[in-house]
């Protein structure tokens, strides 16, 4: 009786949206794992293969370029994302009257998908500050820095962090809001400089924040690709691919399933290892209240 | 106020004032140029427009079909919102009052799934669906993303429920409701902070999102960011027309947010901190 009625329960609350997940998310992730060990060619299977789509994925130097590219671009834009998403979230909680105008202008990037800032910024580095550089004679923007692969790399953490950077300010502000203003009395009572309250109690109180904006960044970082493919799309000759654009052009540019898919996995343990990491490691500065 | 304090405060003001307008310093680029001649464009990117011309604009208008674009953005966006609010809601509140092993095992996979990258399985999934797509492919998108979304919307109602009383559901069984109507008419109701922030989050990421609709969707069916994308891509040279069909496609959003501001900054902040 107990069990028929809340076996009738699960079907009414939870059996189809558990279905549409498994459908599409589940099945495929499974799927994609198993195909790596075969020689599928997007359509059908003829046989096991064994690893031999991890070894031609590991021996394609052009996976190389990406992986050291992608880890730069990670380790960069993590680092400055959080640091200018940390410093807005201190001027929009200080006691300045337009500290609400400022919150709404440094969140507009956000709401704006990363294809369409991707192209404004290439309007801007290919044609505005060219026309600008020639006509003022500044030499480093003469040429477009979209046509080098460092300035290129640049040019893609410039609209990494202002893209990024106002939705981390708010993960910021919740964090440094929560903190209670007894705690923050106290310390100013005590003499304790600005500086001083900031290091040894805003950070430690706040450590979760900090926990969440750093995995959303990792996260965001591996996962980059509107950006990318509008700002760059790879080039010049295919040296600023991050790993979700190397992906895409090995699998539907140039047919090549089997590597594309393994490469893929191998991004999923990647982004999974890292994201464990630094939660661990985030985990043990947070203060326990 | 001593001197010390009110000059830190200016820096700051100055400071902020500053970043603030660097913030939106490329749309402002977008829309001045969006005016302007292409020869003035290239003579100065940064003057304002000598002679204002309307004409970018509406060559950008019909190049990138941008009604067409939009009804489907706004169809698609709509659609798959409600009902992962609707699937998502009802899956936590099942999650949150049945304690059993399996429903606490559920749960586990659909946060473990929040780490997998849609580019893990973006391959297998396509060539799986294919078909599905071409019978109605925004269909199949609108599916996709009550698939894809489940995860972090279910994670988010779940959070919630467990912080309503049981007793409102079991005073809600002993008068005689059903388990649909005491969901609907009291539970439902009660969550509404949590759903306008998984519908912000929801309505900003499929509204901007870029590879699935590239990967699904033909020309007819194309959203906003790929009707840019691709009207862009043809037109750079005619910077007018590019800046007007950017502007054109960064306009709905930009209008929305600034009559809803208070509730996407919250809404936002409600779903990070979790």
């Amino acid at each position: 009786m107990r069990k028929a009625r809340s076996l009738k329960k699960f079907m009414k609350f939870a059996a189809l949206p558990l279905a549409i997940f498994t459908v599409v998310l589940v099945v495929p992730f499974v799927n994609g794992f198993y195909y790596t060990f075969t020689d599928w060619d997007g359509f059908k299977v003829d046989k096991f293969v064994g690893f031999s789509n991890y070894a031609e994925s590991f021996a394609d130097p052009k996976f190389w370029t990406t992986l050291r590219f992608t880890g730069l671009f990670v380790i960069v834009s993590l680092i400055l994302v959080n640091v200018v998403a940390f410093g807005l979230a201190l001027i929009v909680t200080s006691n300045l009257r337009s500290r609400n105008f400022l919150r709404t202008l440094f969140f507009v990037p956000n709401l704006v998908g990363g294809v369409v800032l991707g192209v404004i910024w290439q309007f801007i580095f290919n044609s505005a500050i060219v026309a600008l550089a020639n006509k003022y004679d500044w030499e480093l923007f003469k040429q477009s820095w979209l046509q080098d692969t460092n300035k290129a790399f640049w040019a893609l953490i410039i609209v990494t962090v202002w893209q990024s950077s106002g939705y981390m300010m708010i993960v910021y502000i919740t964090g440094l809001v929560s903190i209670e203003t007894d705690v923050l009395e106290a310390s100013q009572i005590d003499g304790a400089s600005p500086l001083r309250t900031l290091f040894a109690i805003k950070i430690p109180l706040m450590a979760q924040a900090f926990t969440i904006a750093l995995f959303l960044t990792l996260r965001g970082g591996f996962m980059a690709y509107d950006v990318n493919v509008a700002l760059t799309e790879g080039g010049p000759f295919r040296t600023t691919e991050l790993i979700s654009l190397h992906i895409f052009q090995d699998a539907f540019g140039e047919g090549n399933f089997g590597t594309g898919q393994s490469k893929a996995v191998i991004m999923f343990i990647v982004v999974a290892l890292a994201a464990l990491v630094q939660v661990t490691i985030s985990k043990r500065y947070e203060v326990q209240r | 106020m001593n001197t010390r304090a009110r000059w830190g405060r200016r820096a700051t003001f100055a400071i902020g004032i500053t970043l603030g307008f660097a913030y939106v310093f490329p749309f402002f680029l977008v829309f001045v140029n969006a005016l302007k001649l292409k020869y003035d464009i290239l003579a100065n990117p940064l003057a304002l427009p000598v002679t204002i011309t309307w004409e970018n604009f509406q060559q950008a208008y019909t190049k990138m079909d941008f009604f067409r674009s939009l009804t489907n953005s706004l169809i698609i966006t709509v659609f798959s919102v409600s009902l992962l609010i609707i699937s998502s809601s009802m899956l936590a509140y099942y999650l949150a009052r049945t304690k059993s092993k399996p429903s606490k095992y559920i749960f586990l996979v659909l946060v473990a799934s929040m780490i997998v990258p849609f580019q893990a399985l973006m391959i297998p999934f396509i060539s799986r669906f294919a078909p599905f797509v071409s019978i109605n492919n925004r269909a199949a998108l609108i599916f996709f993303y009550i698939g894809f979304g489940t995860a972090l919307s279910t994670f988010l109602y779940h959070g919630f429920i467990t912080t309503i009383p049981t007793e409102i559901d079991e005073a809600a069984s002993i008068d005689g409701a059903s388990d649909m109507v005491a969901f609907w008419k009291i539970i439902f109701p009660m969550m509404r902070p949590i759903t306008a922030t998984v519908a912000i989050i929801n309505a900003l990421w499929i509204w901007n999102d870029f590879l699935l609709p590239r990967l699904v969707l033909t020309q007819e069916t194309q959203t906003l960011p790929l009707s840019t994308y691709l009207f862009y891509g043809q037109y750079s040279i005619e910077y007018g027309q590019a800046m007007a069909g950017l502007a054109l496609a960064v306009l709905p959003i930009l209008a929305f947010y600034l009559v809803l501001q208070k509730q996407f900054i919250s809404g936002i902040a409600a779903g990070a901190v979790k």
